[in-house]
């Protein structure tokens, strides 16, 4: 018999940490896919974030550096920058790419760094118990927003690759899910053609991953699968929102 | 025939394999515990499964080998 799936080579053999259900793993392991496929894990730098996923620095086998809070894609801009060789790319949560890293994170899309961001957006803050993030929903029940996110009081949710579109500097933005196993592929997909434009030297990709966070949002596993379909996507469109390269080809 | 093998102590029993599978021959072990104390994912029968590898696909912990 043949193996037909197994752990990834890129992953460490450890448990992880996550809730039970949280899609933090599967985005984990289409990474590792992708480093193994493309056998670029001795040259593969990851930057880590602050939020749930601060100890992926423990879950991939290639080099891991931790940043400070939203910083990951400055931390990221110094490594390719001295090292042009190192595959780098950054793993950062919704309330540390569009919260506190929002500076970082526009002006390395408008640098149009040669950076790899695998952004995970699950509408809240996991970490710290449930607070509100920027791309909470309009009414969405939270710690911080107890009757439901309030427009007049704390604004509209960010959409991050809508905004970064409007930029010159990036080289492709997309938005993603994973909750269901077609899905995950395409996942799989995005995460891939992120590396392969570093690679070649084409620039800054970013890759949102719409995911769940069953623990926060007060609901099982299942039913926060759903809850993506239901209320995520469509105020999260998926689709692809830039891609330079292919416009210029069909030019 | 496929075969599927579980590292059933890193299982945290969420389910999402047991919905996703085609045949819908798992099931959380009703009268086991893993380490973590959990209900760990099982197969029921083993000769249904055709190896399509979703539940593997699915499983946030990557806790399930597919042969087939």
């Amino acid at each position: 018999m043949a193996v037909v799936f197994d752990k990834p080579h890129a992953l460490a053999d450890v448990p992880l940490h996550y809730c039970p259900g949280c899609t933090h793993g599967i985005i984990h392991r289409l990474v590792a896919e992708v480093i193994d496929e493309l056998g670029i894990e001795g040259k593969t730098v990851g930057i880590a974030p602050v939020g749930c996923s601060v100890m992926a620095y423990n879950y991939f086998n290639c080099d891991m550096i931790e940043a400070a809070h939203g910083r990951a894609p400055a931390v990221a801009t110094g490594v390719k920058r001295a090292n042009p060789d190192n595959i780098v790319f950054t793993y950062q949560g919704d309330g540390d790419l569009a919260s506190i890293g929002m500076a970082e994170t526009v002006h390395s899309a408008a640098r149009n760094e040669n950076i790899t961001i695998i952004f995970i957006n699950n509408a809240i803050y996991g970490m710290t118990g449930g607070q509100m993030a920027p791309t909470s929903l309009l009414g969405q029940v939270t710690q911080t927003s107890p009757y439901g996110r309030d427009e007049k009081l704390c604004g509209y949710p960010i959409r991050v690759c809508e905004m970064l579109s409007e930029l010159e500097g990036p080289e492709f933005l997309t938005r993603v899910t994973v909750n269901t196993v077609p899905r995950i592929r395409e996942a799989k997909k995005a995460i891939k053609k992120a590396f392969q434009n570093q690679i070649e030297g084409k620039g800054f990709s970013l890759v949102e991953v719409v995911s769940t966070c069953p623990t926060n949002w007060g609901m099982t596993p299942k039913d926060a699968l759903k809850w993506i379909d239901d209320n995520m996507l469509p105020y999260y469109p998926l689709g692809v929102y830039k891609d330079r390269s292919a416009k210029e080809e069909t030019k | 025939m496929a075969k599927l093998t579980f590292k059933t102590d890193n299982c945290k029993g969420c389910g999402l394999c047991v919905d996703v599978c085609p045949k819908k021959i798992l099931r959380l072990a009703p009268d086991k515990i893993n380490k973590k104390g959990h209900h760990p994912a099982e197969l029921t029968d083993e000769g249904a499964c055709v190896g399509c590898a979703s539940c593997a696909m699915m499983c946030p912990d990557c806790i399930i080998k597919v042969e087939r």
